[in-house]
C-alpha cells in the first residue's frame, strides 16, 4: 500500500483533524468546526469517525469497530479493512483489548477504561437544528447558553405522547455549558458518557464538526422536575443466548412460532460471554 | 415617591438609523431630510431622539402612519433590532440603573423573558408555527427557567382558556388555528410570565370587525386584572381611543405630539395629527 500514507491522510491533513480534535477536548461539548475530507466512502457513512480514527491512529493501536452493536455489520467491516490496509494495526472484537473504538448507535456494555478512546459517527452534530434552523443562529444560541429550544423539544414529546419519547440521540448538558447531541445512540447508552474514564470522540464528516467528551466529564440527559430521565427499560428480557439482563437488546419475532424473543444488541458481549461459559462449564464443543 | 409615580420603563434620546449617513445629513440641520431619508447617502433615520415614559398600569398609544418609525421603535424595545444610540432603563431591573440597550446579549434575553412581552403584528414572528399552541407558551416559561412540565401545562391551560381556545386544540399547532385565534395565542405566550410591560404591534390590523373587538375586549380586560402597563401601536385611531390613556403621535421617525388622549383626539396641535383626527369617520 506504498500509494498511500500511513493511515490514508497526508500527515498534513491529519494534523488539521488532530488541530481540531484539541479543541474540541479543551471545550467538552463545543462543536468545532474542521476541514472535512474527501473519503473513499460517501458522506453519512461514517466519515466524521473515520476521519477521527485515521488522523489518531498510530502502529501501536488496537482497532475495533461497532455499527449498530454488531462488529460484522458491511459497515463496521469495510471500515476496518481500510484502516487496516492503509496502516497494517490489528483490529479485534473484544472490547477490553481495543485502545481506539469507533462506533455508530453504540457505546459497548463492558465499561472503557482509561487509555481508550471510543470515536461515534454524528450525522446531525446541532441539537437545537429541529428547533431552528438556522446555524447563524443556532450558534448565537449556544453562545449565549440559551438551550429553552432542547427543552421545549422534549416538551413537545411529552405533551404528544404523554413521556419523552426520543428514541435516540437524546440531548445531554455536558460539563454545565453545552447542549450537545450525544450521536444517534440510545438512551439506555447516554449515562455511559457521565464522567467516562475514556476519551469519547464525536466526528460528523458530512456537517464538517468535531466535538468531545473528555474523560471524567459531568454528562447530564436534560428532563424535567417532574418528567425524569429514563433509560429503555429490558426488564424482564433475556439473551436468549447468553442469559444477560440488564443490557440494551434488539426484539426479533421467530419467524414460524411467531413467538418474540431478544438477543443482546453488542455481539462482542454476547459472544465472550457465550465463550466463558463454555470454558467454565467445560461443555464439549464437538458435542 | 408613589409607585404609580415613577416611571416604569423610562426611553431617552433613542435613535436609529439605516445606513452609516454622509455629511451632509450629520452636520447640517436634518432639513435636508427628505421625510426621513438622505437623498445624498441613502440613510433612513427611523428614530430620532425619542424619549418618553411609562408609568405603570398604564396604556400608551402611539399612533402615525405607516413608515414613521413605530414598529422599529417597537423592535427595539424587544431587542429584536439593535438601537444606534439612546438609553433605556427599567424600574424592576437592576433599580432602574443599567441602560438595557448596553446589557450583554444574555442580559437582553433575560429582560425578554422577564420583563417584557410582545404580540407581533404577524403572527409567523411571534408563534413557532408547527410547535403545539402549549408548547409556544412553554417556550417563554422554559426560557425563564420553569422545569416542571405539570406547572406549565397548568399556566399554558389557564392561558389559553383566558383568551378563549378551547382546552381540547389547545396542543394544535397555530398553523391550523384562524388569524383571530394565532393572534389570541400570541397574547396567550406574551402573557405567561406575567411580564410588567407588553408591547403590542399592530395586534388587530388585518383582522375582520368583531374579531377585532373580541381581541380588544380581551386586551382591556387582562389590562385591568393583571395591571400591566402597555404600549400599544396602531394606525387606527379607533384602537387608540378605546385603549389608550396617554398618546404619541409619530411622524417621519419624530414624535411630533403627546398627551392624553382625548386632549390629542379633541384638539390636535400638530398639522399632520389634524389631518390624522379628520380623517377619522
Amino acid at each position: 500500500m506504498s500509494a498511500y500514507n500511513f493511515a490514508f491522510f497526508d500527515e498534513g491533513s491529519k494534523r488539521e483533524i488532530r488541530r481540531a480534535t484539541l479543541k474540541a477536548i479543551a471545550i467538552p461539548g463545543y462543536q468545532v468546526p474542521f476541514a472535512s475530507r474527501e473519503m473513499p466512502i460517501a458522506r453519512g457513512w461514517g466519515t466524521g469517525g473515520l476521519q477521527l480514527t485515521l488522523s489518531l491512529v498510530g502502529k501501536e493501536d488496537v482497532l475495533k469497530v461497532i455499527d449498530q452493536g454488531s462488529d460484522e455489520s458491511v459497515n463496521a467491516v469495510n471500515i476496518k479493512k481500510l484502516v487496516g490496509k492503509t496502516t497494517g494495526i490489528r483490529a479485534t472484537e473484544e472490547t477490553s483489548e481495543a485502545t481506539l473504538i469507533q462506533s455508530r448507535h453504540r457505546i459497548p456494555e463492558i465499561p472503557l477504561s482509561e487509555g481508550q478512546i471510543l470515536v461515534l459517527q454524528v450525522p446531525l452534530p446541532e441539537p437545537l437544528r429541529a428547533y431552528e434552523s438556522s446555524e447563524l443562529v443556532t450558534k448565537k444560541l449556544h453562545g449565549e447558553r440559551e438551550y429553552s429550544g432542547a427543552w421545549l423539544m422534549l416538551f413537545e414529546q411529552i405533551m404528544r405522547y404523554g413521556n419523552m419519547s426520543t428514541g435516540a440521540d437524546h440531548p445531554v448538558l455536558v460539563h454545565d455549558r453545552y447542549v450537545m447531541a450525544p450521536s444517534p445512540i440510545p438512551r439506555f447508552d447516554n449515562p455511559k458518557m457521565n464522567r467516562s474514564e475514556a476519551l469519547i470522540l464525536l466526528g460528523a464528516g458530512r456537517e464538517k464538526k468535531v466535538y468531545a467528551v473528555p474523560p471524567h466529564t459531568q454528562v447530564v440527559s436534560l428532563a424535567f422536575d417532574d418528567y425524569l430521565f429514563q433509560t429503555e427499560s429490558s426488564a424482564g428480557n433475556s439473551c436468549k443466548l447468553c442469559g444477560a439482563t440488564d443490557v440494551f437488546m434488539d426484539e426479533f419475532v421467530h419467524e414460524e412460532t411467531g413467538e418474540t424473543y431478544h438477543q443482546c444488541n453488542d455481539t462482542s458481549y454476547c459472544l465472550s460471554r457465550l465463550n466463558r461459559k463454555v470454558l467454565h462449564q467445560e461443555v464439549p464443543l464437538n458435542g | 415617591m408613589d409607585d404609580f409615580m415613577t416611571p416604569l420603563l423610562s426611553i431617552k434620546n433613542v435613535n436609529k438609523q439605516f445606513g452609516d449617513g454622509c455629511d451632509t445629513c450629520l452636520q447640517q440641520e436634518k432639513d435636508v431630510l427628505i421625510k426621513n431619508f438622505c437623498p445624498v447617502c441613502g440613510t433612513v433615520y427611523s428614530c430620532q431622539d425619542i424619549t418618553f415614559d411609562l408609568y405603570p398600569g398604564e396604556v400608551l398609544g402611539i399612533v402615525g402612519e405607516s413608515g414613521s418609525g413605530k414598529s422599529t421603535l417597537m423592535r427595539c424595545l424587544y431587542f429584536d433590532q439593535d438601537v444606534t444610540s439612546g438609553e433605556a432603563f427599567i424600574r424592576s431591573y437592576k433599580d432602574g440603573k443599567a441602560n438595557m440597550f448596553e446589557e450583554s446579549a444574555q442580559q437582553k434575553r433575560y429582560i425578554r423573558n422577564h420583563v417584557l412581552g410582545k404580540v407581533y403584528q404577524n403572527p409567523l414572528l411571534g408563534l413557532r408555527m408547527n410547535f403545539s399552541s402549549i408548547g409556544n407558551i412553554a417556550e417563554k416559561l422554559i426560557a425563564a427557567g420553569n422545569r416542571n412540565v405539570g406547572h406549565m401545562e397548568d399556566r399554558g391551560r389557564a392561558l389559553l382558556t383566558h383568551v378563549n381556545i378551547p382546552t381540547y386544540r389547545m396542543k394544535e399547532a397555530p398553523k391550523n388555528f384562524s388569524g383571530g385565534m394565532q393572534q389570541r395565542v400570541q397574547i396567550a405566550k406574551a402573557l405567561s410570565n406575567n411580564p410588567p410591560i407588553l408591547l403590542l404591534d399592530e395586534v388587530t390590523t388585518g383582522l375582520d370587525l368583531s374579531v377585532q373587538a373580541s381581541v380588544l375586549d380581551l386586551i382591556k380586560q387582562l389590562q385591568r386584572e393583571l395591571n400591566i402597563s402597555i404600549i400599544i401601536v396602531s394606525h387606527d385611531l379607533g384602537v387608540i381611543r378605546m385603549l389608550a390613556d396617554r398618546t404619541m403621535v409619530m411622524l417621519d421617525g419624530k414624535v411630533v405630539e403627546q398627551g392624553l388622549t382625548d386632549q390629542i383626539l379633541e384638539d390636535p396641535q400638530h398639522p399632520y395629527t389634524q389631518q390624522l383626527v379628520h380623517s377619522l369617520v
